[in-house]
Order: C-alpha cells, then sequence, then structure tokens
C-alpha cells in the first residue's frame, strides 16, 4: 500500500516546483536581469551621459506627446461606440463590434502601412480615384498627429472594451429606478450612467496609454522616415548602431517605458479596484435607450467610422498589393498579381518568414499550452498562498510592452549560457523564449477561467475512482478544458504570429518573422510587396477571429478577448 | 472488509484557527451504515472528506481494519483506498456516457472491455437505468444523475461508501424513492456506507447507526432507536425526534427514565439544582388530575393536531391530541414518560 506525504491535494509533487520555475525564468529572470544592467549602468555614471542627451528627452517628449493624444482618440472613438453599441438600440450590433475590433488584432506595422496606401501623394487608391495630391507634397501621416492618430484607431477598441465591461455591469434595477422617479433618458444618462461608468472609461484609457508608449510598429513606419523617434524606436535604433554603451543605455530606456507603463496600469488597478468587470458582465442585454428618429443617424456614423478606419485602409492595402510599383496608377488592365507571386513563390526571405513565423506560433501556441494546463491548474487548485502572487507574476510580461521584454532577454542571452557554453543570441530560441514569455498570460487566462468552471468534485470523482494524476490530467481534466485550451492555442497563435516589437530587436540572418519581413520590405522601399504580405497577414487574422467568434458560445466568459 | 475506525481526529484549516473536527473518535463496523448528522458547518463533510482523503488529519488517525489510511504525518491518497463517494452534485464526467462513467474506475483499475461491459450493464439494472447507457450525464433528471452516481460507486465493490448529502438537491418524492434505493444497495453490496446528512428524519430512516455531530465534536453515537429514547444531552435531545425539554429540579439517584409519579415530584419540588428533562410529545396526555396548561398554538396535521402548551410556570410542552383545540383553552396534563438528559 503505498502512502505518502500530501496534503490531501491532488496535484503531485513535481508540480509547484514545476510551476515556480516555469514563472521564475519566463518572468522573474530577465526582469531581473533588465534590472541589475540599468541600476549597474546608473552606479557607472553611464545616466549622466544618457540623461543630459537632448534626443533622449525629445523621444521621451515624443512617445508622451503622441501616446496622450492617442489615449484621447481612442477614448473618443472606443467610448463613442462603447455607449452607441451597449446603451442604445442600435441594429447589427454584432458585425459593428466584431469589425470595430478587427484594428487592435491587426499588426500595427500592417495598420501604418495600410493608412500610408490612404493618403498622401503616392497613393495608389487615391490615384485610381483620381483624388491624389499632386506630387512633391508631403505624407501627412509622417508627424506625430499621424502617430496619435493610429495609436488611437488601433487601441480604441481597448477603451470600448474596457467601457463596455463597465456598462453592463451597470445596476439595470438603478436605471428602472430613477425613470420611475421621473428622470428623463438625458437625466438618467448624466446622473447615472456616466458616473457609474467612469471608472470603465478610465481604465480603459490607462490601457490604451499604456499601449501607446510600447508600440513599436507604428511609429517605425511613420516615425523615422520624418525623424520622430519615441522610446521603443530609439531603442530599436541605438541596437542598430551598436556599440560598447548600447545595453546600458538601452536597458536605462527600457526602464523608462517599463516606469511610464507601470503608472499607467497602477491607473489602471486603482479606478478597478474591486471589481472585475469581466465577470459580472452579462452579454445581450437589451438596449436601455430608445433612439427613435436619431437612429439611423447614428447607424449611419457608426458605419462610416468603420468604412474610415478599417475598409478604407484595407481596400488602400489591396490595392497598393495589386499595383505593379508604388507610384504607378492602378487600374484594371494595370493590376496584378506580380506582388502576391513574388512573396509567396519567389522572395526566399519572405518564404522564410512565413516559416519561421508560423513554426514560432505553432510551438509558442502548443508548447505554451502543456505549461499553461499545469500551471492554472495549480493556481486554481492548490489553495497554495503563493497562488496569486504567482499569478501576478505570470501577467507582468505579458502587461509590459514587448520591447522591455526584447532588451531584457537581449540581456539575459548576449552572452552564451553558462556551464553549456552556447550562445542563443541570434537563434530562433531567443525568439521561442521570448514568444513563451511574453504570451504566457494569453494562453493562461482562457484556461484558467476554464478551471474555475469546473466543480471540483469532478476530479475527486476519478481519484476515488482510482486514477492517479496523469490519468486524470488526460481522461478528465484535459476533455474538460478542451474548449478553452482550442481558443488559448489560436489566440496565441494568432498574437504571436502578427507581433513585430519582440522579434525586431531579436532577428538575425534567416530567424526573420512576418512582421520583420514586412517591415523590412516597406524599409526598403518594395511598398508594394510589404501590402502584399500585410493583405494575407489581414486574412489570416481575419479568418482565426470568425473560427473563435463561432467557438465563443462555448468558451468560458473573457476567453475571446473581443467578446465581453 | 473490515472496521473502519477514527482515532481521536482533528482537523484544523488554517493554522492557529478553530478546528473544524476536534478528538473525534468513532468506529463504524463491518457493513454498518452510519449517518453523520449534525447542523450545517458542524464538521461532518470535513469528517468524510478525510475518511475519502481529501483532507489530512492534523492530528489522529484513520484505520481501515489494521491498516493505517492516514494519520497527521502521512496517508493513503483516495486513488488507492477502495472507496467509492455519491457527491452532493453528483460529480458525473459531462464528457462521458452514463456507461462511461460507470465503467470509468474498472478501466482505471485495467480491467478488460469485456468484463468491464458486463459489470457496467449489471450494476446500471442494480438501479434500473439500463436503458440508459448511452446517454449523456446532461440528458438525466436529477434522480437519475444520482443513481449513476450510485451505480458508479457499485461497480468496484469499494470498502467505504461515502454519500455526501446525497438526496439534498432532490424533491421530496424523489427523496423518498432514493432512500429505498440506498437501502437496498446497502443490503445488496454489503458495504461499509457512511452518510452525511443534515436531516435526522433520514438518517433515522436509513441508517443502522447515528452519529451526532456538533462544532466539531462528536456527541453520541448509537442505533437510531437508542438514540431517539435515551438521547445524551440537551444538543442531541432537541436535534433527534420532536420534543420539549423541561427544566425541573434534579432527582436524587441515577435514574434516567423518569415516570408520572417522578416527574410530578420534581415538578412541584422546586429544589436548588436543577435538570433537564426531555418530554416526547406522544407522551403528554391530555386527562383530569395532570398539570394545569395552557394552550398556545394548535396546528392540524391531518391525522392528530400537535398542540404547544404552557405550564403554569411558563415552560412549554408539546403535545398531541386527537380531539380539536382551541388557541387559550385550559387542560391538564399527565406526562407518562421522560429522560433525563
Amino acid at each position: 500500500m503505498m502512502r505518502v506525504q500530501n496534503r490531501g491535494n491532488s496535484q503531485p509533487r513535481w508540480l509547484f516546483p514545476f510551476v515556480l520555475t516555469v514563472i521564475c525564468l519566463l518572468s522573474v529572470l530577465p526582469l531581473a536581469r533588465l534590472a541589475v544592467t540599468g541600476i549597474s549602468s546608473a552606479l557607472q555614471g553611464r545616466m549622466g551621459d544618457l540623461l543630459t542627451d537632448a534626443v533622449v528627452w525629445h523621444a521621451l517628449y515624443d512617445t508622451l506627446v503622441t501616446s496622450f493624444w492617442g489615449m484621447v482618440a481612442a477614448v473618443i472613438l472606443g467610448g463613442a461606440f462603447a455607449l452607441l453599441l451597449t446603451l442604445f438600440d442600435i441594429r447589427g450590433k454584432a458585425a459593428l463590434g466584431f469589425l470595430f475590433m478587427l484594428p487592435t488584432m491587426i499588426p500595427p506595422q500592417v495598420t501604418a502601412l495600410s493608412w500610408i496606401g490612404m493618403t498622401g501623394p503616392s497613393s495608389t487608391l487615391l490615384k485610381a480615384l483620381g483624388l491624389a495630391p499632386p506630387l512633391g507634397s508631403p505624407q501627412p501621416l509622417y508627424s506625430i498627429g499621424g502617430i496619435a492618430l493610429l495609436f488611437g484607431v488601433q487601441n480604441a477598441p481597448l477603451v470600448f472594451l474596457s467601457l463596455r465591461a463597465g456598462l453592463l455591469a451597470l445596476p439595470r434595477d438603478g436605471i428602472e429606478a430613477a425613470r420611475l422617479s421621473g428622470a428623463s433618458s438625458w437625466q438618467v444618462m448624466k446622473d447615472i450612467i456616466l458616473p457609474l461608468s467612469l471608472p470603465g472609461l478610465a481604465a480603459g484609457a490607462a490601457i490604451a496609454f499604456v499601449s501607446c508608449v510600447g508600440n513599436f510598429g507604428i511609429p517605425a513606419i511613420l516615425g523615422i522616415p520624418a525623424s520622430i523617434y519615441t522610446l521603443p524606436t530609439l531603442i530599436y535604433t541605438k541596437f542598430a548602431t551598436f556599440n560598447s554603451g548600447t545595453f546600458g543605455e538601452v536597458s536605462v530606456l527600457s526602464a523608462m517605458i517599463g516606469i511610464l507603463s507601470i503608472i499607467g496600469l497602477a491607473v489602471e488597478g486603482r479606478v478597478l479596484r474591486g471589481r472585475d468587470y469581466r465577470v459580472i458582465g452579462l452579454t445581450g442585454q437589451a438596449a436601455v435607450f430608445r433612439m427613435n428618429g436619431w437612429r439611423w443617424f447614428a447607424e449611419l456614423g457608426l458605419w462610416l467610422t468603420i468604412v474610415v478606419i478599417l475598409v478604407m485602409p484595407v481596400t488602400a492595402l489591396v490595392a497598393s498589393s495589386l499595383a505593379p510599383a508604388y507610384g504607378v496608377p492602378l487600374n484594371l488592365s494595370t493590376a496584378t498579381l506580380h506582388a502576391y507571386e513574388e512573396i509567396l513563390f519567389r522572395q526566399s526571405i519572405t518564404r522564410t518568414a512565413f516559416t519561421n513565423s508560423i513554426s514560432l506560433s505553432l510551438a509558442t501556441a502548443f508548447g505554451l499550452l502543456v505549461v499553461t494546463v499545469l500551471t492554472g491548474y495549480f493556481l486554481v487548485r492548490s489553495g497554495s498562498r503563493l497562488a496569486p502572487v504567482l499569478a501576478a507574476l505570470a501577467e507582468i510580461p505579458y502587461a509590459l510592452p514587448g520591447i522591455v521584454l526584447a532588451v531584457a532577454l537581449i540581456l539575459l542571452f548576449a552572452a552564451p549560457l553558462p556551464i553549456i557554453g552556447i550562445s542563443l543570441y541570434g537563434t530562433t530560441w531567443i525568439i521561442l523564449i521570448a514568444y513563451f514569455s511574453s504570451f504566457f498570460a494569453v494562453s493562461l487566462k482562457p484556461v484558467v477561467s476554464a478551471f474555475r468552471q469546473i466543480d471540483p468534485s469532478l476530479e475527486e470523482a476519478a481519484r476515488l475512482a482510482g486514477a492517479d494524476f496523469c490519468r486524470r490530467l488526460t481522461d478528465i481534466i484535459v476533455p474538460l478544458i478542451a474548449p478553452a485550451a482550442g481558443a488559448s492555442v489560436i489566440l496565441v497563435f494568432l498574437i504571436a504570429c502578427n507581433e513585430l516589437t519582440v522579434s525586431a530587436l531579436l532577428w538575425s540572418a534567416g530567424t526573420q518573422t512576418l512582421g520583420v519581413a514586412i517591415y523590412n520590405l516597406d524599409d526598403s522601399g518594395s511598398f508594394n510587396l510589404a501590402s502584399a504580405l500585410s493583405v494575407l497577414v489581414v486574412l489570416m487574422v481575419v479568418a482565426m477571429m470568425l473560427v473563435l467568434e463561432t467557438m465563443a458560445n462555448r468558451l468560458p466568459k473573457g476567453v475571446v478577448p473581443w467578446r465581453s | 472488509m473490515a472496521k473502519l475506525i477514527l482515532n481521536h481526529l482533528s482537523k484544523t484549516f488554517h493554522l492557529g484557527g478553530t478546528a473544524a473536527v476536534r478528538d473525534l473518535s468513532l468506529t463504524v463496523r463491518e457493513g454498518g451504515f452510519l449517518a453523520l448528522l449534525g447542523p450545517s458547518g458542524c464538521g461532518k463533510t470535513t469528517v468524510l472528506r478525510m475518511i475519502a482523503g481529501f483532507e489530512q488529519p492534523t492530528d489522529g488517525s484513520i484505520l481501515l481494519g489494521e491498516r493505517v489510511l492516514a494519520d497527521a504525518s502521512e496517508m493513503v491518497p483516495p486513488e488507492h483506498r477502495n472507496m467509492a463517494m455519491v457527491f452532493q452534485s453528483y460529480a458525473l464526467w459531462p464528457h462521458m456516457s452514463v456507461a462511461e462513467n460507470v465503467g470509468y474506475p474498472l478501466k482505471v483499475r485495467g480491467v478488460s472491455s469485456a468484463k468491464r461491459q458486463a459489470k457496467v450493464l449489471e450494476a446500471l439494472s442494480a438501479v434500473r437505468l439500463e436503458a440508459y447507457a448511452d446517454r449523456r450525464p446532461a440528458d438525466l433528471s436529477g434522480g437519475q444523475r444520482q443513481r449513476v452516481a450510485l451505480a458508479r460507486c457499485l461497480v468496484t465493490e469499494p470498502d467505504v461508501v461515502l454519500l455526501d448529502e446525497p438526496l439534498a438537491n432532490l424533491d421530496r418524492h424523489l427523496r423518498q424513492e432514493m432512500e429505498e434505493t440506498f437501502r437496498e444497495f446497502h443490503a445488496r453490496s454489503g458495504a461499509t456506507m457512511i452518510y452525511v446528512t443534515h436531516d435526522q428524519a433520514e438518517a433515522m430512516a436509513l441508517a443502522t447507526d447515528v452519529a451526532v455531530m456538533s462544532e466539531g465534536r462528536l456527541l453520541q453515537m448509537a442505533t437510531p432507536e437508542d438514540l431517539y429514547a435515551r438521547p445524551e444531552g440537551r444538543l442531541v435531545g432537541s436535534l433527534v425526534g420532536q420534543g420539549a425539554i423541561l427544566t425541573l429540579a434534579s432527582s436524587p439517584g441515577d435514574q434516567r427514565q423518569l415516570d408520572w409519579a417522578a416527574l410530578k415530584a420534581l415538578y412541584e419540588e422546586r429544589g436548588m439544582t436543577t435538570a433537564e428533562v426531555l418530554v416526547r410529545p406522544q407522551d403528554v396526555v391530555i386527562s383530569a388530575d395532570g398539570l394545569p396548561a395552557t394552550v398556545s398554538s394548535a396546528l392540524f396535521e391531518g391525522e392528530r393536531y400537535a398542540l404547544r402548551l404552557t405550564l403554569a410556570d411558563g415552560q412549554m410542552l408539546r403535545a398531541f391530541s386527537r380531539t380539536p383545540a382551541k388557541v387559550g383553552d385550559q387542560v391538564s396534563v399527565v406526562i407518562h414518560s421522560g429522560w433525563r438528559l
């Protein structure tokens, strides 16, 4: 008879050390390494050089200005959509919501490219329509305003989700009580709804700000040609002109980004203190207000906005990809699929990028699933007092901008690994580790929600039936969380396949990802190739979002990020 | 199979917190059917979970025959205890069919497919669910799910079967039917069964022994008949069956079963020391030359009237009456029997 020392817990003995090791490797170690380099370079006096450098202050200023106005744009756009779609009897809510969420899942560099294709003197779309400004006039998006506008479009869905979650959690009887006491719709809005939804709006604004601060794709494509640098693009250029002080400098720069993010996240945490809207939110709550005559006007406005922020840029992107060369007018006789042929069959760089991105993303999605099923099980079932701490640590790498994590991993792996003496820097492995670290939280969240929904007695019954941990895992636990695990895999694949920020710093010849390939094609002037690649990426994003959308009803609440 | 022994069992969940179970010792005889009875939060479910192996005792030990199942330092994990349990939520696996649910313990034990099928069918027919073998648990009613859970217990011939308030989620009609199924199941399997409930009628009807718990302690363990006739202490007396507790002068000697003469004398004595006496309603008879009392409430129950009477000194009694009585009526009562707690 086997007798073991345990506290009646269902987990095997190796589980806690395993979870601890995973979280230390993926979260604590890289960030600690970054902190050490930052502090030591500050102590060596390099800080002084950096802080007297006007370029740094300029970049910080530009980061703050673009992020602030980006946040304002996101609040206006996302706030209006959330209010109208949640509180009023607008038709076609599901479609509007889905389309409005798309920009946030499209990679930022693709957003930037599509908007460039929509405006400026060499826009294929405008030329085809005969609306292009004269040659030589400036591209209006290569500016602080342009960056801020695209930040707004990219991050408006974050505000939308946060505010919508808040609005859905409003006490409905409170609203009805106010109406019974004689308040008009407008008074209910002003006195009840707006004050109660303010935390959701503020939290959304804070997340949008953090996301703007860490955004690399948009300022890289729009800012660098106009010599506008934000902190992430400054880090990128520091690596391009590598010298002995680079590590110290970039660690201080990333620390700046880190601090700005932490301030933003602290604001979010503070306004949302004690309430998790995502859990309380009820889907499909009936409209509270009727718009009557104003309805068609509001619907027109919403659809026009979708056209401007999504349909037109994507059309421009498609137009650019069909043009034979950048700036050549597009009509039915000049349209060509040459660019697609080129990226899919001729260019070895784009084919390598496809292979790299897809294999990296698959490896990340499935590899992480194995880790997160075990970690999620521990976090939900162990009852350990360390569990909330570990859960918070697991969240950090995803909450911080990717560029900070990339810098931390470069610092960690720049030197050969101790003992085995192999250097990971410049190999695919460092990107894989970065993805594991970065998307750990993305993969964990659906799995943890699923675990929370499972009645513990289902597993206890299996224990009494005689099944050991591995047996229960395969027979009971995994089948029960399968839908959430599927969602986790698709989400991680979707996000990993499209990211640029992390791999922009970590790639080297032969390990470029799709994001890097698009950026490099654009950088080297092959705008039509970059557009064609972007079109394929957008198609992939839409396809996977639709798959998740169809799965949504079978998943725990909060798993599909654009549904609340 | 062998008897199950709980030896000075204690459980504290948080270091320095109050104990959920305190110094509990009892022995369940082989093939016995023990009901753990107590109000919610009294620690009865914790005892059950310790027997199952989901919780480890902080002190004391659990033995099955000669075998130590658990003590404060080590324990046999539930998967190696050869026990089975019916959970309050039934805990059927939603992704498996009824037959797969029932056959899972055999599958884990590596029983061959053909043999497994035969045993599953046998277990399902014992609970009259053969026709439902291919259904999913979601397609069954509450009572049917309960029976599937029971069949899953039956299939492995466990040493001990644990039942955690299995009837709590069923309606009244189904409860009676399931009580019958449990009795049948016990007779058929001969397994030692431990049944947790807060419903004393359920406990009395099913079990061969009832253990009454309160605030983590065992108050009394006895057969249902014994528990009803000779409860120990006020708490057990008020928990089991109906009755009223009178405070009377304490009687000399160790006689606990008191007759009318003794009770009348004690009632009128007004001594310095007092004792509590449990009086069952069927022992209170309205007749002349008894104690004067006033009817304070009368409830028609169909076969009789249930009365609450207030004695001259303000104490309360319960009685049954075949004839109607009105609130405020003056009666006189004879108490045929009382039990000193």
